[in-house]
């Protein structure tokens, strides 16, 4: 035994030795994003830079970002790669970022209507990411359903307990989405339209990926996704289609370089790679399939491909506000995770019931039964906050932890659930009363 | 109970090699377990914003109905898989070291390898399986038009997690059965005690210790398990709760933590409760059964049934891996009962890399293993031989590991070790080194199970015996204690090796390099993609195989040395 410590202990110190002779081009560089899309970036970069060599570090955003505040007293990363703009926005306001401008001119300002760069020049769009609703056509032919196209579609009760979707509390691209549609219809018709959603959805991930894995699998039928997993989906040949609903918006994938990076030169020398035309272009290979941010590479895409800066949906597509968002990030997701995920079992409950006395009633139209249902209907869609509450000092001070004394986060997030199961209780039984009444 | 009279007489005063070995051990969980998780679970006691010390998150905690659902939940799920996995491991273990039966060195390999499930894609092949549109639910489905909801709700998370952990018990209970003294099966059936009468009698209370130490195991791990219940999309409880807000960005919530605190406390309970349970009993025996219990012949009637049952155990149990395996066979798999079509290219595509993956995930495993082993069989021989102030604080330190989730111990080695440097300039929390110490850390509970439920089987009046003719505490221990505990102590290094060559969660946030990385950490880069999908299968085959072989062969060296044994006597 004793022998065999010695040996190990021996290996180690070996390894230690050997494992820090690094050269001199090293570029670290913190993602999220999958092997299929760093493998071929790491291959051009090294390619068109000899002498770098790109280290991916692969982390979900939320670890990449909670590392690297972590490491701050000796920063050993270089860059910070990943989709969604709030992660930039977080590492800009705790100075981890630097500010850089790249070399690669004559890009677009704007992209769809939102900005591809960050104002101060801390971070840079790189590519363009729409969302949308993304089908499995095996799972809709086998259920007898159509392809969804909007929003609304999905409240319908024909989708019932088809739908996935991902957290915005985890994955910052559906909160994107989340914010989206609350800033296109407005707080409380958002939110309405959002729990109706909500009574249908047959899970909530913790993941972004699990979305489109579940539906690639056909475990379930329907998710709300960031297109670019919808079409690499396609790309590898999974029987998968998307749309972009008429509300959303498009927003930029980002790159940024962090505050005091080990090799600041190298850093640059990829950021301007990955928006130079060559860069760009990799965006399009099968298994990545984003949309490039310069619009001059929309002439090599493939059929079919869309394109942010032509395409008429895109330009339709509503103003997105990031301050709006920003002040009432932290609020939204805890309301979307204590009204919808945490209370998906009560919520579904009365949705159902709902979907059944609609569909009695439209057989036979009873006035008392028709108030009764939209009594309960009422129910769901109230919501325990007001837009103008959900971003004042107060609550945001709940979740910040402001200087001054208020409602701690918990006591809110109780509160909030506590109403919800009230109203949801009081929805179901308003709805099998107006059943009642007509059967 | 008592077999043979308990000699309670111990030397009162502590040896200084006992003190020394008590700090030394002290010393390694101040530093690596209890210094860094305490750096993050310390915003539990802290108010938000002003820092101030306070427990007014606990109040909350319990304020809140969405954590006393969890909790509730929590403690029910863990309960009812503990009963499931004793359903699955007792017929196992019993068949396959009572009875003569053919082919058990495989069975019990087989057996052990649920633990190894890979992190993703072990979800997705239990998905494409029985998820709600899986294989089986498909056929279901179009025969009879029923759907059976395996993988959905607190229900789900039972079925994963008895299929998932069972092995804990399998591997402790069939040690322990090993362990037995053949003369008390013997002066039992001279008594006239037989067939069930005798094994409920008899065998199964001297094989205790084993099994409740792999029940404890289950207990406790199903209850801080945050990955299966996460894969169901069941969020209501304790653990997943826990991870939610701990990684979530920008947000610091002390609930969280305070959901560590209540993870931990309640742990380090139920492995209390077990140590009551067994208390003023004891189960060592003095000989060591040559071979074990004497080994039945089964008539042909009954081993069509052994071998029936021991079949269709194995086919449930086996049946994620088997849908991994068809998944990195795989070219698109969606809504159908089996793939469209099958191709190699994905073994191809992982293959030049795999190699430094299963280079690293060997070196950190073992290693890991080791001072798992080492450091386990320290604490249980000081707390169950010696009554040095502070061991059962040892035991107790360990045993929170088991709770502290990954991610917290991660984050706490960032913070702890990455302001220290090493002469070049390169933090210390970038060395893969730490990445050992991590992963030995969070498996030495599982270890430390092992090798206490080895040394409660060793009588201690051999040892007293070797004492009176004059050999030291030192020789005593290593020419009677420890080849005494052999098995349980390979059981301990085969349950912490094969677990750690598949953890995540902590080697996430440590690893620094692709060159650095184990192949839990390339699957999880594959698992990003749709693409990704098939090598990332390929490469948990590759993980499955590797650690089933080292199981394996550490079976086989436990069966050799019994067999020596056997006929030495």
């Amino acid at each position: 035994m004793l022998k065999t410590i010695a040996a190990a202990m021996l290996m180690s110190a070996a390894f230690i030795v050997t494992a820090h002779a690094q050269d001199g081009g090293k570029v670290t560089i913190v993602t999220s994003f999958s092997k299929d899309v760093t493998d071929p970036f790491k291959a051009g970069f090294e390619a068109a830079n000899p002498g770098f060599t790109l280290d991916v570090q692969n982390k979900s955003t939320s670890s990449g970002v909670k590392y690297i505040d972590e490491t701050k007293v000796n920063n050993q990363v270089d860059l910070f790669w990943a989709s969604a703009p709030d992660a930039f926005d977080s590492l800009k306001s705790k100075e981890l970022l630097t500010k850089f401008t790249p070399s690669v001119t004559g890009l677009p300002e704007k992209v769809g209507s939102y900005p591809v760069n960050d104002p101060d020049g801390y971070y840079f769009g790189f590519a363009a990411s729409g969302y949308g609703i993304m089908s499995n056509d095996r799972y809709l032919e086998a259920n007898n359903l159509a392809k969804p196209a909007e929003w609304s579609d999905l409240a319908k009760p024909d989708y019932y307990d088809h739908v996935a979707i991902a957290a915005p509390s985890r994955s910052g691209t559906t909160h994107l989405t989340i914010e989206t549609i609350l800033q296109g219809e407005g707080w409380d018709k958002g939110w309405g339209t959002l729990k109706g959603i909500g009574g249908n959805l047959q899970q909530v991930t913790e993941r972004s990926f699990g979305v489109p894995d579940a539906v690639n699998s056909g475990q379930t039928g329907i998710g709300i996704v960031i297109d670019f997993f919808a079409f690499s989906a396609q790309a590898s040949g999974f029987p998968v289609s998307f749309a972009y609903p008429s509300v959303t918006t498009v927003v930029p994938a980002n790159i940024g370089i962090v505050a005091n990076a080990p090799n600041q030169a190298g850093a640059e020398a990829f950021v301007n790679y990955l928006l130079s035309e060559k860069g760009q272009a990799v965006l399009l290979e099968p298994a990545i399939r984003r949309l490039p941010i310069n619009p001059a590479l929309y002439a090599k895409a493939p059929e079919g491909f869309p394109n942010p800066f032509k395409d008429p949906r895109f330009q339709s597509m509503i103003t997105f506000d990031s301050d709006v968002s920003k002040k009432r990030t932290d609020v939204v997701d805890t309301l979307f995770d204590q009204l919808i995920s945490f209370q998906l079992e009560n919520l579904k409950g009365a949705t159902k019931a709902i979907h059944e006395a609609e569909k009695a009633l439209a057989a036979n139209e009873q006035p008392v039964a028709r108030s009764l249902l939209d009594e309960a209907k009422a129910l769901i869609a109230a919501m325990p906050i007001t837009a103008e509450e959900a971003a004042s000092k107060e609550t945001r001070d709940a979740f910040t932890g402001g200087e001054e004394k208020t409602a701690r986060q918990a006591e809110l997030e109780q509160k909030w659930a506590a109403f919800a199961t009230e109203k949801y209780a009081a929805a179901k039984a308003k709805a099998e009363e107006a059943l009642n009444l007509v059967d | 109970m008592a077999l043979v009279a308990s000699i309670p007489i111990r030397p009162a005063a502590a040896k200084p090699g006992q003190i020394l070995a008590v700090s030394v051990i002290a010393l390694f969980l101040a530093i690596f377990l209890v210094v860094p998780a305490g750096t993050v679970i310390y915003t539990a006691f802290t108010e938000k914003g002003t820092g101030a010390l306070t427990i007014v998150n606990f109040v909350d905690f319990f304020n809140t109905d969405l954590f006393r659902r969890s909790f509730f939940n929590s403690v029910y799920v863990s309960g009812m898989s503990v009963v499931w996995a004793s359903a699955i491991a007792l017929p196992l273990a019993v068949l396959t070291t009572r009875f003569d039966f053919r082919g058990s060195l495989v069975i019990q390999t087989l057996g052990f390898v649920p633990l190894i499930m890979p992190p993703f894609v072990g979800a997705v092949a239990m998905q494409l399986l029985f998820g709600r549109n899986g294989t089986v639910n498909l056929l279901l489905n179009e025969w009879f038009g029923i759907r059976i909801p395996f993988m959905e709700g607190l229900n789900g998370v039972i079925f994963v997690q008895s299929l998932h952990y069972f092995p804990f018990i399998l591997i402790n209970l069939s040690t322990s059965l090993r362990n037995i003294d053949r003369s008390m099966e013997e002066a039992a059936q001279n008594l006239g005690s037989s067939g069930f009468r005798l094994f409920r009698r008899i065998v199964f209370p001297l094989a205790m210790p084993g099994y409740l130490a792999g029940a404890s195991l289950v207990f406790v791990k199903v209850f801080d398990d945050l990955a299966t219940p996460l894969l169901l999309n069941v969020k209501d409880m304790l653990a997943p709760q826990a991870y939610l807000r701990v990684t979530s960005v920008g947000l610091t919530d002390p609930m969280g933590y305070v959901i560590s605190v209540i993870l931990i406390a309640v742990s380090i309970f139920a492995m209390w409760l077990s140590a009551v349970a067994m208390r003023g009993k004891d189960y060592s025996t003095v000989q060591r059964g040559g071979g074990g219990l004497s080994r039945r012949k089964l008539s042909r009637g009954e081993s069509v049934i052994a071998y029936g049952v021991v079949a269709l155990i194995l086919l449930l149990v086996l049946s994620p891996h088997i849908g991994l395996l068809l998944l990195s066979f795989a070219t698109v798999w969606s809504f159908s009962p089996l793939p469209d079509a099958y191709t190699v290219a994905h073994y191809g595509r992982v293959f030049g890399e795999s190699s430094l993956y299963i280079k690293n995930t060997l070196i950190y495993a073992s290693l890991a293993g080791l001072i798992d082993v080492v450091i386990g069989g320290a604490i249980a021989y000081l707390v169950l031989r010696t009554k040095v102030i502070g061991r059962r604080w040892l035991d107790w330190a360990a045993t929170a590991a088991l709770a502290i989730p990954g991610v917290v111990l991660g984050i706490g080695y960032l913070r702890t070790f990455y302001g220290i440097t090493l002469p070049d300039g390169t933090p210390l929390a970038t060395l893969w080194v730490m990445v050992v110490l991590a992963l030995a850390i969070r498996r030495l509970p599982y270890a430390l199970r092992a090798c206490y439920a080895a040394l409660q089987q060793v009588s201690e009046s051999l040892e007293e015996a070797a004492e009176n003719l004059g050999a030291t505490k030192q020789r005593t221990i290593r020419r009677i204690v420890l080849p005494l505990m052999t098995g349980g102590l390979l059981a301990g290094f085969v349950t912490s090796f094969s677990t750690a060559a598949v953890e995540l969660s902590a080697t996430l946030m440590l690893i620094q390099s692709n060159s650095d990385a184990p192949i839990a950490y390339g699957l999880y880069v594959f698992m990003q993609s749709p693409a990704g999908r098939g090598p990332g299968a390929a490469l948990g085959v590759i993980a499955v195989i590797l650690v089933a072989l080292c199981t394996l062969l550490s079976h086989y060296v436990i069966e050799r040395r019994q067999k020596a044994l056997g006929t030495a006597k």
